[in-house]
């Protein structure tokens, strides 16, 4: 039988202002178990995609479906219980800057469910080890590389076995290793916990290694979906700039300016 | 004629950037207002997890207490100097108890922790809660389902309210007692009249519950202000410090200009004879 996508979205718009839309016309529907890229250009709205899913921001116009239920009509104590089951992981972690390694990850687990210290203690040592730093545990974030921060924010987000893991551009600013481990680390968490994943990114040889499905944004508008063999061999004049990270194609180099020779107040006579 | 039409243009502008600030401060302190009623009404985690709020006092409070007790003291002595001056040229010398301790519990006390609270403490939840914002650990613990208002907010403000009349009521104590150390040890104004007319001209309801009923509600201003501008803070480095200076500023003049309305309540009409 055929399981209902687990993120439905249909002809949402958005616009922070009314007269400006920052999305229009997106559907898109992510099946369960698979690991989802939205990928496009910085300002082309897939942050903001990925914050209406979560429930921060609501549709102007159209419907956005997540664990079988419309985001806009949910109370706060609904939107809470959708995003107990929802983890996501932030461009910088976010960790709590106050709590050593060990209660950034119990927290979630001390905040909804009412465990006994012992076995609190064995499920922050199994999401630590699943993410490769149980021995970090004692640490503060400060002492903690940036690489390092993403994986403790990453066992955090999936302390209470989230079916659906978000993550907001999780390869930026990380040396190769790191970015390696974390590619793997999405992978792996995501087939042993039974999830489904969606990856805002806009590193898109590196993110299309990873994915099952990957949807390109440009201007607010999903513009090819598909594949990552799709995506790599699309004649699409933006996604293949963007694939091969051309300096000119249809995004132009420079931002729009008035005339150079007037700018360096050359005289044209 | 064109001049008449500029300098009317011009009056113009200003009246509707004097409108538009006008109507932002309103529309900032109902959602101040509003912000503090959604407050305390989920105070319930910082009460019922009492520890989260034993932390705040601790943060609040008790390391506050250096600059307070320290600040109270050196009150209490040039209270002492000055009083003993004026109150010698008249013969009353032996009242230098009771002008230390009335000026102490009733309006020095209050005032000048609260002023010190607000710079020392209210800052400081300021500049935390913001930078917690502009780090997006706010918004992190929201997609974890957690209330930040309930579980960072509320204990911070309940934090402040609870250590403000304590601090206040430690700054007169010590305050007291450096005009004792100045009076009678250094100067030698009488011990036994320097405490006893202090002892009956100090009244409990009518001096020291009021007195602590001000510290409470500058507390209480000094708390909602931190917590709101921290909470409100443009999530920026320059957003950050703009809150936190605001923090300090507004919460100074809260308390000077609540501290004139309940002295005006409290202390006139003779009911204090």
């Amino acid at each position: 039988m055929q399981q209902s996508p687990i993120v439905e979205i249909r002809k949402l718009a958005f616009g922070y202002d009314p007269a400006r839309a920052v999305l229009r016309d997106v559907d898109l529907a992510i099946a369960r178990g698979s690991v989802v890229g939205i990928m496009g250009q910085s300002g082309c709205g897939k942050t903001t995609l990925l914050r209406i899913i979560a429930g921060q921001f609501l549709p102007t116009a159209g419907e956005a479906r997540v664990l079988g239920q419309p985001t806009a009509q949910l109370d706060r104590h609904g939107l809470y219980a959708m995003r107990r089951r929802m983890g996501m992981l932030f461009q910088f972690g976010a960790l709590f800057t106050d709590m050593s390694v060990y209660e950034n990850v119990a927290f979630p687990l001390r905040e909804h469910a009412d465990i006994p210290d012992d076995l609190l203690h064995d499920l922050v040592m199994l999401k630590l080890q699943a993410v490769g730093l149980r021995g970090a545990a004692q640490l503060m974030p400060t002492e903690l590389s940036g690489g390092m921060a993403r994986r403790v924010a990453l066992a955090r987000s999936i302390a209470l076995d989230p079916q659906l893991m978000l993550y907001d551009e999780p390869f930026t600013g990380l040396d190769p290793i790191s970015f390696g481990v974390i590619v793997r680390l999405i992978r792996e968490l995501n087939d042993s916990l039974g999830a489904t994943s969606i990856i805002v990114t806009h590193d898109v040889q590196e993110a299309l290694e990873v994915v099952d499905t990957a949807y390109f944004m440009a201007a607010g508008r999903i513009i090819a979906q598909g594949s990552p063999d799709d995506i790599r061999r699309s004649a699409e004049p933006f996604v293949r700039q963007f694939v091969h990270g051309a300096a000119e194609g249809p995004v132009p180099f420079h931002y729009p300016a008035p005339d150079y020779a007037a700018d360096l107040e050359l005289a044209a006579g | 004629m064109q001049q008449l039409e500029q300098l009317r243009e011009h009056a113009r502008g200003r009246l509707e950037r004097l409108g538009n600030t006008v109507s932002s401060q309103v529309w900032r302190l109902g959602f101040a207002s509003r912000f503090l009623f959604y407050l305390v009404m989920h105070s319930g985690t910082a009460l019922r997890r009492f520890r989260l709020t034993v932390a705040e006092i601790y943060f609040a409070g008790v390391l506050s207490l250096i600059i307070i007790l320290v600040s109270g003291l050196f009150v209490g002595m040039v209270l002492a100097l000055q009083g003993y001056d004026t109150l010698q040229r008249f013969g009353a010398s032996e009242s230098l108890g009771v002008l230390v301790a009335l000026s102490l519990v009733r309006e020095l006390g209050p005032v000048v922790a609260g002023l010190l609270f607000a710079s020392r403490a209210g800052s400081a939840i300021t500049a935390e809660i913001g930078l917690m914002k502009a780090t997006e650990q706010i918004s992190a613990m929201e997609m974890m389902a957690v209330d930040p208002i309930a579980r960072v907010v509320a204990p911070r403000f309940w934090g402040g309210v609870i250590s403000m009349p304590l601090l206040a009521a430690l700054f007169s104590a010590m305050g007291i007692f450096g005009g004792y150390l100045v009076g009678v040890q250094l100067i030698g104004v009488d011990s036994g009249a320097f405490w006893s007319q202090m002892q009956a001209a100090v009244d409990l309801r009518n001096d020291i519950l009021n007195g602590v009923i001000k510290s409470l509600v500058f507390g209480v201003a000094v708390a909602w202000i931190s917590v709101f501008e921290g909470y409100d803070a443009v999530p920026t480095a320059e957003g950050v410090s703009r809150a936190t200076t605001r923090t300090v500023v507004s919460s100074s003049l809260a308390i000077l200009a609540l501290d004139f309305v309940l002295t005006a309540l409290m202390f006139t009409g003779g009911t204090n004879q």
